[in-house]
């Protein structure tokens, strides 16, 4: 009985500590979702300025032929950006990523296209590593906190292979957006060859003519890949503040499972130690009849 | 008279938003000063640029700008910039310290583009700043 005791206090020390972790882990990710929330929310005004602005060059120039507005004919090689974090401990996250990962990557090579991946995120490069597949472009080391360096260097890895010719010919980015502190989901977008998210265009929001210095082309020479690197950029800061809401949510419930076991533990020490309790009552008073037993039949 | 209403925006935050008289730029054509009514533009804007917006009562608000756009439309001005710094926010001794660098670096090599960039960015900060260049 005692080794039984001794057992549980054990189990008892280790989940309390556990809890402990888990508990912090769960106030860090609180705290850093107010955050990356608060850069998501700065990060809006340029966005929606930006695609006004690609909106107003794209409805001014009828013949639009940028390279990165049009389709290629023949589609051979199709590039996959994929955003996942730098660490676990967020629950499914990183599972729900890859998993529309592959059946975008599915999709696609039942349209006869080649998938490229290009990996965002250590947990995500190491799941590509674990199956030794090949990567066309891994990123790592900011995944909670996102600077518009890393999605320029991203971008201009996927662009430069995008305008070459015997590189990829769309571009599709599977992300996990931040719908609120309680649901997130896993989206997946093309971002090349554009297709420009405009606003319904309605009558009173019909573009002016607008002049262009110095001309069209040049600024949707320079527009175009910045709007995709807002894009990106939007795509990861999503996905930040997305990956501390999931790690709070599993940690939450982490710390709730380990305060129940504690709680069924602590039960059971207590019958544990009862019943030893008792058990040493009845050896004492048996103990104690039987000398008495003893003593009378001697008499 | 109408006022301009002007929103500076980076990637990461908007840097300034309000009313203002008149919003000088430099776009790669040159400069360009925008009064209200102005036709709608969308310009490309420089790499290390200073821009200015003027406004009633006050002093002129003035900010480096590295690279982006400037969209005018139905007296809407929307600097969009890569990167941007108001005058006052600039630490002045380290964009100083930058100009040395990148200056000592174009020096040593006349080639590097990087350098001269970032002298650029430097020069204008300082300019923003209301240091002479």
């Amino acid at each position: 009985m005692g080794a039984q005791l001794r057992l549980l206090r054990r189990r008892i020390k280790s989940v309390k500590s556990t809890a402990k972790i888990t508990r912090a882990q769960e106030l860090i990710a609180s705290s850093r979702i107010v955050k990356a929330q608060q850069r998501m929310h700065a990060a809006v005004p340029y966005e929606r300025e930006i695609t006004h602005a690609v909106s107003a060059v794209l409805s001014n120039t009828s013949s639009v032929d940028h390279p990165l507005t049009v389709a290629k004919e023949q589609p051979a090689m199709a590039g996959v950006l994929i955003v996942t974090s730098d660490r676990g401990f967020c629950g499914g996250f990183n599972a729900n990523v890859l998993r529309e990962a592959e059946a975008l990557k599915a999709h696609l090579s039942g349209r006869g296209l080649q998938v490229k991946p290009f990996v965002v995120g250590r947990k995500g490069i190491t799941w590509h590593r674990f199956r030794s597949r090949e990567m066309s472009g891994e990123w790592d080391g900011f995944s909670d906190n996102p600077s518009y360096g890393h999605a320029k260097e991203i971008a201009d890895a996927l662009i430069s292979s995008f305008k070459q010719d015997d590189g990829i010919d769309e571009i599709h980015i599977v992300y996990t957006e931040f719908v609120s502190m309680l649901t997130q989901e896993v989206v997946v977008k093309r971002i090349l060859p554009l297709e420009v998210e405009e606003a319904e265009a309605t009558p009173e929001t019909v573009m002016p003519y607008y002049e262009f210095e110095p001309t069209a082309g040049d600024v949707l020479d320079s527009l175009l890949p910045r709007y995709i690197e807002s894009r990106i950029f939007n795509a990861l800061l999503q996905s930040a503040a997305s990956e501390h809401a999931a790690r709070r949510r599993a940690m939450k419930s982490a710390t709730d499972n380990a305060n129940e076991l504690i709680s069924v533990f602590t039960r059971q020490m207590n019958q544990a130690r009862q019943a030893e309790i008792t058990q040493e009552i009845s050896e004492i008073v048996g103990g104690a009849n039987a000398l008495a037993d003893a003593a009378a039949g001697k008499e | 008279m109408a006022k301009l209403r002007v929103g500076v925006v980076s990637p990461e935050r908007e840097i300034w938003s309000g009313e203002a008289d008149m919003v000088i730029a430099k776009t790669v054509d040159g400069e360009i000063g925008i009064m209200p009514g102005h036709a709608p533009v969308l310009g490309v804007l420089v790499e290390g640029g200073v821009l200015r917006v003027k406004r009633d009562g006050e002093g002129d608000l003035v900010a480096a700008v590295h690279g982006g756009f400037l969209s005018v439309a139905d007296n809407d001005v929307s600097v969009l910039a890569e990167a941007a710094e108001l005058g006052s926010e600039v630490d002045v001794a380290a964009a100083k310290d930058a100009l040395q660098r990148a200056q000592a670096s174009i020096e040593a090599d006349q080639e590097d583009a990087d350098a001269r960039l970032e002298a650029k960015r430097a020069a204008a900060r300082l300019r923003a700043a209301g240091e002479e260049v």
